[in-house]
Order: C-alpha cells, then structure tokens, then sequence
C-alpha cells in the first residue's frame, strides 16, 4: 500500500481540494483542453461535412447528427457527473466537489439545448415537424428543466454552501430520469431512431460513418473539462474573494 | 412512540385547519376557476368541451395541488416547530410523511370530491368518471409526496414563487401522462388497467422513496 508514488497521487489529490491550489491547476489547464478540444471538433467536423459520403436514403442533411449525437451523449453524462459530484459534495462535505457540480449545470443545459435544436432542424426536412411530443424529445425537454431547476435553485438561495448542497440534492434525484431517457427508443414505440450505435457488437452506422463522430466525442468532452474547469475557477475565486490569495492574485495582475 | 407522535401531529395540523377553515375551499376554488376559463377560452360548446374534459380536469387537480404545495413546511419552518421535528425522538421521515398525507387530505382531496361537479361543467362524459376518479385518487398523492421533496428544497428562500413551479412540473410529468393516459385509454375503449396499475406502483415508490427524500431536503435546506 505504501509506494511512493500513490502516496504522492493521494497527496496531490488532497491538495487539489484547496482552493489556491485547484486555481492554478484551472488557470494552467483550461486553455490547453479548450485548444485541444478545438482542435479535435474541427478534425471531427472536417471528416463530417467534406470526407463522409451522403447517406442514401437522408442524404446530407444527415450530417447535423454529428452535433447531435455527441451533444445529447454529453447532456447526460454531464448530468450523471454533476450527481456524482453532488453526491461527494453532500457526503463529505468537499468544497470543490460543491463548486463542481454547480459549474456542471449551465454546461449541460447548454448541450441540451443543443441537442434539441439540432434534432428540431434535422426533424423539419426529415419528419415533416419542428417538434413532436415523442418520448425521447419530451424526457430532453425534462432534462433541460432539470438543469434550469438546479440553477434557478442554486441562484436563489442566499448562502453558498447551503444553495450548492440543496440544487446537488435535486440533482441527485433527477438521476433517476437518465435511464428513462437512455431506454425511451427501446421502451416506448418511438418516431426518434433507436439506437444504431452500439459499444459492444456491431453498430448499425457504416464504420466510414464513425471515425468523425468518435473525432467530436472526444472533442466535445475536452471542450466540457476547459469549460468546467473555467467556471469552476470563476465560482471559487468569487467565494475565496475575500482571501489573502485572491486579493494577491489581483495585486499581481495590476 | 410513531403512533403517539403522528397522532399528535395529526391533532394539531387539523386544529390549525379548523381555526382557518376557510382555506380548505381555496384549491377547489382555483379548479373551479380554471375549468371555467378553459370552457370559455374553448367557446362553451359542448362538442368541443367533452373531449379535453379528462385532461382539463386533470390538469386543473395538478396545478391546485401546485399552489398550495408551498405552504406544506413553510409555517412549521418560521415558527421553529421543525427544529423540533429535527430534535424529536421519531425519524424525520415519519413526520414528514404524516404531514404530506394530511396535506394531501386538506388540499387535494376537496377538490378531487368537487371533480364530479367540475365535470358536469365541462361536459365530462358520464363513463369517463370512475377511470378519472381512480387515476386522481392513485395519482395526485404521489404530485403530494413528489411536492414534499420540492417543497423541502426551497424552505431555505423567503419567496419560492415561480421556483418551485420550475422544480415541481417535470416531476410532475410522468404522473400526468399515466394520468390523463389511463382516462384517455378509457375513452377509446383500450383498457385503462395498465396506466392505472402503473400509477398504483408509482404511489407505493414514492411512499417508500420521497419522505426519505424529503427529510434529507429538509436537513439540507433547514440551517
């Protein structure tokens, strides 16, 4: 158990937890993921608009999917971390862990809304309809309300501590909407596709489909770790404001 | 030592209604309201009327229940009688679930009696009642107990307003749609069973689920 080098990942791990700490580690790594996550969504884009062939059946209008898809993967799975992080916060009682998971919220609700303006462009040409009360549009909706509610509730309380606990609660419950989301092709008759990219077996997308969609899956995420990252910082410089180390870090500015 | 305490609980919530009984009519009334804005806004016409009847209906319980969903722990809060709660010698949760079911029986169910009469206004169909009573009476306890945990959420801000609307409603969406569903099923003549066994099963989670809930709320949101 003993070996150093664990020692010395625990050791940065805990030191991560302090505020100064955790602003340097923000201030020198968001950059680098928000260029690199750049960078990678325009390699994916790239591969998207020039290199993929039309689909035979949809045939370009196809391509808004590769948005689409890496968006709505993103809403949810920003919206399990933004839990994960709630639930360390509320157990433990790590500041950063609060800090966290209340940056996570307007980043989601910004996938999300990308996700269903997206899927609304694509459904005008392909159904016929901006929009259709079907399972999975509607539990997207909830979702977005979900993320406006752990915001409006984190806005509305006065002491920070107690609005990050209280909206890291609500999403903690709102977990329970992620699997309803995930199965509502499977579940209910849908008109939204079912699942037609699959991690274990063989997807039903051409694998010429894939590579710039695995492109922007990657580039999406390093775009969210540089945009958590930024807010994250922002909300703990605002709560440390009255410190020795921020009015320091002001000074050094000047 | 449960029994004795919800017993007392249950005393003084009601002595507290009967001294302002007056309010107990207040969601009704909103119902009430609300069914005869829609069938003006839809024209009065009869033919236009009997088909939104059940969602109407429904849709008027929901947003009754939604307006009197604030005042579930507010006064308990400000009078210090939650400290209380926090300090007594029976699990949080119980309380909590005593006082979301008396809430329920002074809010919800007056207007849920009152539902036959509201039909009549909006030219239920006769045959759509019973369907419409029994998804009421499985679903708006569960609005009930989903409202405690949302109302546990917001004691700590002086207003709520329109918060605890943005909070509440989509949770509210899943019982509405079995909901108005079961009804809807009924008036095209598929089986209502399904929706309403759904709902059944909905109710008994929530039971288990959100006084748990709701008292964790409650000790985050009390300071």
């Amino acid at each position: 158990m003993n070996s150093p080098v664990l020692d010395r990942l625990i050791r940065w791990f805990h030191q991560l937890g302090s505020p100064p700490t955790f602003d340097r580690f923000a201030a020198r790594w968001a950059p680098w993921a928000y260029v690199l996550g750049l960078l990678t969504m325009a390699v994916g884009l790239y591969g998207a608009l020039f290199q993929v062939p039309a689909d035979y059946q949809q045939g370009d209008s196809f391509r808004i999917l590769y948005i689409h898809v890496p968006s709505a993967w993103m809403s949810m799975a920003i919206f399990a971390l933004m839990a994960f992080y709630a639930a360390i916060g509320l157990v433990w009682r790590i500041k950063l862990c609060e800090i966290l998971a209340m940056s996570c919220a307007p980043i989601g609700a910004a996938f999300t809304l990308i996700t269903l303006a997206t899927g609304s462009i694509w459904g005008k040409p392909m159904w016929g309809t901006w929009w259709e009360w079907d399972p999975r549009l509607t539990t997207e909706l909830i979702l977005l309300f979900l993320y406006l509610g752990v915001m409006g509730l984190y806005a509305a309380i006065d002491d920070r501590r107690n609005a990050a606990r209280a909206a890291g609660f609500l999403a903690i419950v709102g977990v329970a909407l992620l699997p309803v989301i995930r199965w509502s092709v499977v579940w209910w008759n849908s008109l939204h596709q079912g699942q037609t990219i699959r991690m274990f077996g063989e997807s039903s997308m051409d694998a010429s489909m894939l590579a710039p969609l695995a492109w922007m899956v990657v580039g999406t995420h390093l775009w969210f770790v540089g945009s958590l990252l930024t807010r994250a910082r922002a909300d703990n410089l605002v709560r440390e404001s009255g410190k020795d180390w921020v009015a320091r870090l002001v000074e050094a500015r000047r | 030592m449960m029994r004795r305490a919800a017993g007392a609980l249950v005393t003084r919530d009601l002595r507290l209604l009967w001294t302002r009984r007056g309010d107990a009519f207040q969601p009704a009334l909103f119902a009430l309201l609300m069914v005869m804005l829609f069938a003006l806004a839809l024209g009065g016409d009869a033919k236009a009327l009997a088909p939104v009847a059940s969602a109407v209906l429904w849709l008027a319980v929901l947003l009754a229940g939604l307006l009197s969903l604030d005042s579930m722990f507010r006064g308990d809060a400000e009078d210090g009688s939650l400290e209380q709660w926090m300090l007594a010698p029976v699990p949080l949760w119980w309380l909590v679930l005593v006082r979301t079911l008396v809430h329920w029986a002074s809010t919800a169910l007056p207007v849920i009696l009152a539902v036959p009469m509201l039909g009549e206004l909006l030219h239920l169909p006769r045959a759509q009642l019973p369907v419409l009573m029994v998804s009421l009476m499985l679903g708006t306890p569960i609005l009930s107990l989903l409202g405690a945990v949302v109302a546990a959420l917001t004691i700590g801000m002086r207003r709520a307003g329109v918060l605890v609307a943005l909070l509440a409603l989509p949770l509210y969406v899943p019982v509405l749609v079995f909901g108005a569903g079961a009804v809807a099923a009924s008036a095209q003549g598929l089986d209502a069973v399904g929706a309403l066994l759904l709902l059944g099963a909905g109710l008994v989670l929530a039971l288990v689920l959100a006084p748990l809930a709701a008292a964790a709320a409650l000790r985050i949101a009390h300071n």
